[in-house]
């Protein structure tokens, strides 16, 4: 049933699931970026719903805990007016031993139409996409070190609101590019959408051997790497995802990688500063930049609701 | 008329224009509905001269046949710069059909808030309704067979056309 066994595709060539950006053609990343130029409206009208999944019941299968994300695919999908259950899986479940996949046919028994499914570990959204009936939609909501799309979307629908054209661009992707799921995704939509010079900076040991092949410019040094470009986005230091001795100490990552006021005026004068949050303040990130008004952190937020409710309503559709 | 037997859409509008111009209040709000309803929300209020500004609707996520169908690939974003409540508004479309778009519409338009009234007009009614909606300003009523759609359609110049096609 799928197209050319991009396990993402309907035979249509349509999105049945999003798990991963690599391996989508522009054209579909363009229609959901513009499908969520319009919920943009919607989240600033008086009612901020629309009836698009009336009677829909989407699931947030969380296996690894997160706020954040978990609340804005919630937010997204009760504005689209689905039914919205949260399991927080790894205190349920999963501790009395239930496989992943017994799990998801427990909940698919209960009539489910959308799984949204973050893990620690890397590909387990294609494992549940493999499994799940034909008319059931997986989305990734983060894999271990692998992808988490719906931040790389909207990562790049705020670049696209404030930068226009792509194909214009120098963009920085700065700091723990190794455990970072959300490079990847952030680096794969940028090309696909062809932003023509992509930088990763950061320490030999948090960046992933071979990153170039996946067509970028290394740098170590952030006064080089940072030189000109339009866009920087920071990464969060992945404390809870760090074992062994990658860094000295976070005051040390600061000094040489933290992005501060006077690292920012390397780049051009009306760059904006993206972070995927949450932020660590005076490790990645000064407090003065975060806050400062090259910072788009806080629209990535609201965007971020709008770019899950397209992506909800591309997959229910398809 | 056109090579195919259709009337002037100029025409048309000027006549909608016409039966119009006694109705707008300094309440009325004109709403256009994506694409061709947009287009001639433009040139009316542009003709009448009214004072609040157009809004347009794209009706693709109040629509009621997402299910089968799904969201078309591009949807505009909805438009309404101005306060709905207490409002006389005029719904425009450009061919009136089976009144779903317009069941979609006004479901819509009520998540803006609650206008004072809501009226429809029509460039061309062809008839075919399939729930309980009629306009109050109609440019023409044609007979148009179910294997064809009739489309509008705008040149370069801005200038309006009717066009007959095959249903894809």
């Amino acid at each position: 049933m799928f197209l050319n066994n991009n396990p993402q595709l309907n035979k249509n060539g349509e999105l049945h699931h999003l798990l991963s950006i690599e391996g989508l053609p522009a054209d579909i990343l363009r229609q959901i970026l513009d499908t969520a130029e319009s919920f943009v409206g919607v989240t600033q009208r008086e009612v901020k719903k629309v009836p698009l999944l009336r009677g829909q019941a989407i699931f947030n299968l969380f296996f690894e805990p997160s706020t954040r994300t978990r609340t804005t695919f919630e937010i997204a999908a009760k504005r689209l007016s689905a039914d919205v259950i949260n399991l927080a899986i790894n205190v349920s479940s999963q501790s009395k031993g239930e496989s992943v996949l017994d799990t998801v046919a427990n909940l698919s028994a209960m009539q489910a139409d959308m799984f949204i499914v973050r893990h620690a570990q890397s590909g387990a959204p294609y494992l549940i996409a493999r499994h799940v009936s034909p008319d059931i939609h997986v989305i990734n909501a983060g894999d271990g070190r692998h992808a988490h799309p719906t931040q790389g979307l909207l990562d790049v629908f705020t670049v696209r609101r404030y930068k226009k054209d792509f194909t214009q661009l120098r963009v920085a992707i700065v700091g723990d590019v190794l455990h970072s799921r959300v490079a990847r995704s952030q680096i794969h939509a940028l090309t696909t959408l062809g932003v023509p010079e992509l930088r990763v900076i950061g320490p030999k040991t948090l960046l992933p051997s071979h990153v170039e092949d996946l067509g970028v410019h290394v740098y170590h040094d952030m006064a080089k790497g940072l030189k000109d470009v339009d866009v920087v986005m920071m990464l969060r230091l992945q404390n809870e995802r760090m074992q062994g001795a990658f860094l000295p100490s976070p005051q040390e990552f600061f000094k040489s990688y933290g992005l501060t006021a006077e690292k920012l005026a390397l780049a051009k004068p009306d760059a904006i500063v993206l972070h995927p949050g949450p932020m660590n303040r005076g490790v990645e990130i000064d407090s003065s930049v975060a806050d400062g008004k090259q910072s788009v952190i806080l629209p990535q937020v609201t965007f971020g609701i709008a770019i899950r409710m397209a992506v909800m309503s591309i997959l229910a559709g398809n | 008329m056109t090579e195919q037997g259709l009337p002037s859409a100029e025409t048309l509008l000027a006549t909608l224009t016409a039966q119009m111009r006694a109705q707008v209040t300094p309440q009325t709000g004109l709403i256009g509905i994506v694409t061709g309803g947009a287009w001639l929300a433009e040139r009316l209020h542009k003709a009448l001269g009214i004072a609040v500004p157009v809004g347009t609707l794209d009706v693709s996520f109040y629509r009621d046949d997402f299910r089968d169908r799904g969201l078309k690939r591009k949807v505009a974003p909805s438009t309404i710069p101005f306060e709905v409540d207490g409002r006389d508004l005029i719904l425009i479309d450009d061919v009136l059909n089976t009144g779903r778009t317009i069941r979609a519409a006004m479901n819509e338009l009520f998540d803006y808030g609650r206008p004072a009234s809501i009226r429809l007009a029509a460039l061309v009614d062809r008839g075919g309704r399939e729930l309980p909606i009629a306009a109050q300003f109609i440019g023409a009523t044609l007979d148009i067979p179910s294997a064809q759609s009739i489309d509008l359609e705008q040149a370069d110049g801005g200038g309006l056309r009717l066009v007959l096609q095959p249903v894809k």
